[in-house]
């Protein structure tokens, strides 16, 4: 699996760590309660199909990215920044 | 049908022309009292202890696919009871012990091996708390040993014990440990909970779960509807996919898990052997074969077959524990669909809908359990309340922070374990 770095460019998958879907970045405000924190830390879609999903370029440019990505046949469909998603 | 020593001398000498087929294959019923969602390793077991135990046989077990054709058919098939955490330690003590009466209880012979299984000691520290995770392991009325290098050496003569990068200083040994025929497994519990009358419902995927006012109603399958009074889902890897179903969102993430085997060999590991400095762990099978594994892929996956790198890896492992394994080709990998839970132990529970009942999570360690999360999973099914074993496996631990059972001790977050 070669994941597409907006950055470095298509890169084995072993220079990355996997962070897990990428609902993680939208994160509630402090004090949205107990429901919707559960919500953000542990309750996952989990599709089988596409999913957005956050990796770190740990041994390229250490960027975080928001990949999209099979969960079935493990095709990638794209990159881009996590930095210009969260923005 | 029952199996005997004697009936097998018997069908030897008279051509085999006597066995049947195991297990019914009956047309869906209109309606039954509950309704297992999955017919794998955990639900078929679930079906035999309805069964067998609370005498509940209008049960139907519905599966998309071939019984025993998921987690069940694709594990490295080791059993075991060395936990540590209260909650897991009594869960895995109790399902050892049904292992342990499981032949005799399904008249049919799952191959259990109690081969003991040895965890390789590399550190100081690593033997105080395997010491320690003995003494928990007794505690519990189990049995853990402490062996020091020779005594490892002893019983493990084909090992590297001078390797440079991890030296073996001894190991934790769990001689009740062992394996067992994974598939065997799966058909012993269907032979017998459709001998007690409960329907094993092939190629008959559920397509919606009828939710009325709270209340489950039953399910749309590809073979018409089937209502119940109570729905189980015991879905293993695609647990996601069946409770949203019913509008729930799990705390699961899926993830794949590779193993492999080698080509038969004559014997030679006359035990199971972790090895987790490489995250690796080996044993043979009655076969011959090696069967071993490592670790996770680390991403989310419902492809039944993982990457190289893990390969690699595994393989790296292998060489550096047993040298000579790199002498033997490897045959076949596969790949499991692990219900990864936060915390890395499982969920067994009610919902906020009444009626339906959620088994998952069981991340790597859903084979050794199989039979008491059917037990208890059988007990919840039938009385409403959990078994004194799994009280704590709530689905909402979580959110709460209660009862959160953190064996690893990385963090209760998805990523962790």
């Amino acid at each position: 699996m070669r994941l597409p770095c907006p950055i470095c460019g298509a890169r084995d998958v072993r220079e990355f760590y996997y962070q897990g879907a990428a609902e993680m970045l939208r994160r509630p405000a402090e004090d949205a309660g107990e429901a919707a924190w559960d919500n953000y830390l542990h309750l996952r879609d989990n599709p089988a199909g596409d999913l957005e999903e956050l990796w770190s370029h740990d041994a390229g440019c250490g960027a975080w990215l928001v990949v999209t990505r099979h969960t079935g046949s493990h095709d990638v469909k794209g990159a881009v920044l996590a930095l210009e998603v969260k923005r | 049908m029952r199996f005997s020593g004697l009936r097998v001398l018997k069908e030897g000498l008279t051509g085999n022309k006597g066995w049947g087929p195991h297990w019914r294959s009956p047309e869906p019923k209109a309606e039954y009292d509950i309704v297992l969602i999955g017919g794998g390793g955990h639900g078929l077991a679930t079906a035999h202890y309805l069964a067998s135990v609370h005498g509940l046989t209008n049960v139907a077990v519905l599966e998309k696919g071939y019984l025993g054709g998921g987690n069940v058919g694709r594990n490295t098939t080791i059993v075991r009871a060395n936990y540590m955490l209260p909650g897991n330690s009594e869960f895995y003590s109790h399902s050892l012990k049904l292992w342990e009466g499981l032949e005799e209880d399904l008249n049919y012979n799952v191959m259990h091996s109690q081969r003991g299984i040895v965890n390789l000691v590399h550190s100081d520290g690593q033997r105080d708390a395997f010491v320690r995770r003995g003494n928990m392991m007794v505690g519990q009325g189990d049995d853990a040993e402490m062996l020091d290098a020779a005594g490892v050496r002893k019983m493990l003569p084909m090992i590297d014990f001078d390797q440079t990068r991890f030296p073996i200083f001894g190991g934790l040994y769990h001689r009740r440990g062992g394996t067992a025929r994974h598939d065997a497994v799966a058909w012993g519990y269907a032979r017998s909970a459709s001998t007690r009358g409960v329907d094993l419902i092939q190629q008959c995927e559920v397509t919606s779960i009828d939710v009325v006012g709270g209340v489950v109603k039953g399910v749309q399958t590809t073979r018409g509807p089937i209502r119940a009074k109570k729905v189980g889902m015991v879905a293993a890897g695609r647990s996601s996919q069946v409770a949203a179903m019913a509008g729930l969102r799990l705390p699961i993430e899926s993830h794949v898990l590779q193993a492999f085997v080698t080509e038969g060999l004559k014997p030679c590991l006359d035990h199971v052997v972790t090895y987790g400095m490489g995250h690796f762990y080996i044993s043979q099978s009655d076969k011959g074969g090696l069967v071993f594994g490592g670790d996770l892929d680390m991403y989310a996956s419902y492809a039944a077959r993982g990457n190289l790198p893990l390969v690699e890896h595994v393989a790296e492992a292998a060489m550096t524990l047993m040298p000579q394994i790199g002498k033997a080709k490897m045959l076949r990998s596969w790949g499991g669909i692990m219900d990864m839970s936060p915390d890395g132990s499982f969920i067994m529970d009610k919902t906020d809908i009444d009626g339906l009942f959620v088994n998952t999570g069981w991340c790597y360690g859903g084979f050794k359990a199989t039979p008491a999360s059917g037990h208890t999973f059988a007990h919840l099914l039938a009385t409403g309340n959990p078994h004194p074993t799994t009280v704590q496996h709530r689905l909402d631990r979580f959110r709460t922070g209660r009862g959160i059972m953190d064996e690893e001790s990385t963090g209760s977050q998805h990523n962790l374990h």
